[in-house]
């Protein structure tokens, strides 16, 4: 019951994303134009930051920005929904809650994914070398940390009820996680105070460990800090979102 | 089919400054509602009526009370409630790009009916409610009434057999509303469903249903027949309006002996509620005739649900609404 349940709302939210694909366009096209515009800026210094190739310390970082950015916003639609009734009208049927939640996740997820897929496969264009299972995992982590951010980015949608809250809220969280994260470089080349600020930020290490795991060190310190990072993170994202749909009167 | 006993919410809020108070938006409400009725939840804006209707379909949990809603009770078997309830919101239930059948039959299947049997049961609700070639419609280019047959026939995918309605035709207009309300007594005429409805505008109130619940600052001040509660007032409203303003101090005289009560003079126009008009205005007119006073017009209302809200609570509904 509650697969289907999760799968009935997957289905009629990645219809409507399809029918208008505006969002999923422009979320592919951020990233690529990263990789066109900013990427040949990188590949003469990659050396300096400790890199033999350019896109294995870029691309990590894309990704990252990618799970935060396009997971974090993903609450606006259900903003836009709650407004239309449809949350209320879901929540008036016997389905489960969280399934009205796992639903919408899925289709963030799924759409990570592909935008993930397409922009390392498009990296090997410009030159990405690397392990290729490495890359794979690199794209799980990335995944999850994406399905933690669109379960309270969801979570905080049903609570704050109004884009005008979200937008500036969410702003100002994923600014500075962004550039604290090392996600354009690595944080290593910064100023003293600036490296123990951003060893506040549990997406950094998630960053350093996919870069790791796309040049095939998987079994490093540091990647078991990205990926114990990146558990905690989906363990939180999903409590918050489930406790959220759960709660009455949302 | 409805049974509710002391059924109260509350909510936290705050006054001025930084002071917590407790907002009292249902005060304890008593309904009960037999298999079969109409009943429409009559009271001004803020006075607790979608409140009320939001515990009883389970989207909201009383802060104390009962309720039982088609046998179950709201709180510990409220799946068994949602399954048994059909609830039409005030704020639709569809995505403005979404395609109307693709969401009816979506909605039939988060009730755990089959896809084919959600299919078969929107397109016979379509047909019912006048939705004919609208099944690949977006709502957004549908025209207001269409989208709240729409949200009707959401409300109907899974047959319930108590249907829960707030605010239906708020927003419409005077022919769309009037269309709506047949549809919404065909519910129970072709299907025998119970209909319990929230509603600010009285002739909607007095059009539809059976019963009338009046609630007003969170509390229920009357339940009755539209034609009982109308009763309560003291009489029909008979207004004169004279040729001539310098003799309405003698016309209210004349008046005042057919009338009951509010006996009042405005200019040319003097005007009382007097008990069963109909039989007494032949003679009011024979007397003024006698005394030698001519009417520009005369009129003979019948109490509408606002003179009974007015008598009931001191205030006219429509100051709110």
């Amino acid at each position: 019951m509650f697969w289907r349940e999760t799968f009935i709302v997957f289905r009629r939210q990645l219809r409507l994303a399809l029918r208008n694909p505006a969002w999923v366009i422009i979320g592919l096209i951020q990233p690529i134009l990263y990789l066109v515009l900013f990427g040949p800026l990188l590949e003469p210094i990659a050396g300096q930051l400790g890199a033999q190739n350019a896109y294995t310390l870029f691309v990590p970082g894309l990704l990252v920005q990618l799970g935060l950015f396009g997971a974090l916003f993903a609450g606006f639609g259900l903003i836009a929904e709650w407004r239309a009734g449809v949350i209320e009208a879901e929540r008036v049927t016997p389905a489960s809650r969280t399934a009205l939640l796992l639903g919408r996740i899925l289709r963030d997820v799924l759409q990570l994914v592909v935008q993930g897929a397409v922009l390392i496969g498009l990296a090997f264009f410009f030159g990405l070398t690397g392990s290729i299972a490495g890359m794979f995992l690199g794209l799980l982590l990335t995944v999850l940390l994406g399905a933690a951010c669109a379960a309270a980015s969801n979570a905080l949608a049903l609570t704050t009820k109004s884009e005008d809250v979200m937008a500036p809220l969410i702003n100002s969280v994923a600014l500075p996680v962004l550039l604290l994260s090392g996600i354009l470089l690595p944080m290593t080349i910064g100023p003293q105070w600036l490296q123990i600020v951003s060893d506040f930020i549990p997406t950094k290490y998630i960053v350093n460990a996919i870069r790791e795991l796309f040049t095939g060190d998987f079994f490093t310190i540091t990647v078991f800090w990205g990926v114990l990072w990146t558990l905690v993170l989906f363990a939180a994202g999903l409590w918050v979102g489930t406790r959220t749909f759960r709660k009455e009167n949302a | 089919m409805i049974h509710a006993r002391g059924l109260a919410r509350t909510f936290a809020g705050r006054g001025k400054g930084a002071e917590k108070v407790e907002v009292k938006a249902v005060a304890g409400v008593d309904i009960d509602v037999d298999e079969g009725e109409i009943v429409g939840f009559l009271g001004p804006n803020g006075a607790g009526k979608t409140t009320t209707l939001r515990m009883l379909t389970t989207l909201l949990t009383p802060t104390a009370g009962t309720a039982t809603v088609a046998g179950y009770d709201v709180v510990t078997e409220s799946q068994k409630v949602r399954r048994s309830i059909g609830y039409v919101s005030q704020s639709g239930s569809t995505s403005p790009e979404a395609r109307a059948g693709e969401e009816i039959v979506d909605h039939g299947m988060l009730y755990g009916i089959s896809k084919a049997q959600a299919t078969a049961r929107g397109r016979e609700l379509f047909e019912q409610l006048d939705l004919d070639g609208l099944w690949t419609r977006e709502p957004k280019a549908m025209s207001g009434g269409q989208r709240r047959r729409l949200d009707i026939a959401m409300g109907l995918v899974h047959d319930p057999t108590l249907v829960f309605l707030d605010e239906p035709t708020t927003g419409l207009d005077p022919q769309a509303r009037a269309n709506l309300w047949t549809h919404i007594s065909d519910l129970r005429s072709r299907r025998g469903a119970t209909i319990f409805l929230t509603t600010h505008y009285l002739d909607e109130a007095d059009a539809l249903c059976d019963r009338i619940l009046v609630i007003d600052h969170g509390t229920i001040v009357a339940s009755d027949t539209p034609d009982a509660l109308k009763r309560q007032v003291s009489g029909d409203l008979v207004e004169l309006v004279l040729a001539d303003a310098s003799r309405s101090g003698e016309a209210a005289t004349v008046l005042s002996r057919v009338a009951d009560d509010d006996l009042t003079v405005s200019g040319a126009t003097v005007s009382a509620r007097v008990r069963g008009a109909g039989h007494e205005v032949a003679g009011l007119i024979r007397s003024l005739d006698a005394a030698g006073i001519a009417l520009e017009s005369l009129e003979v209302r019948r109490p509408t649900l606002d003179d009974v809200f007015l008598t009931l609570t001191g205030r006219s509904l429509r100051e709110d609404a």
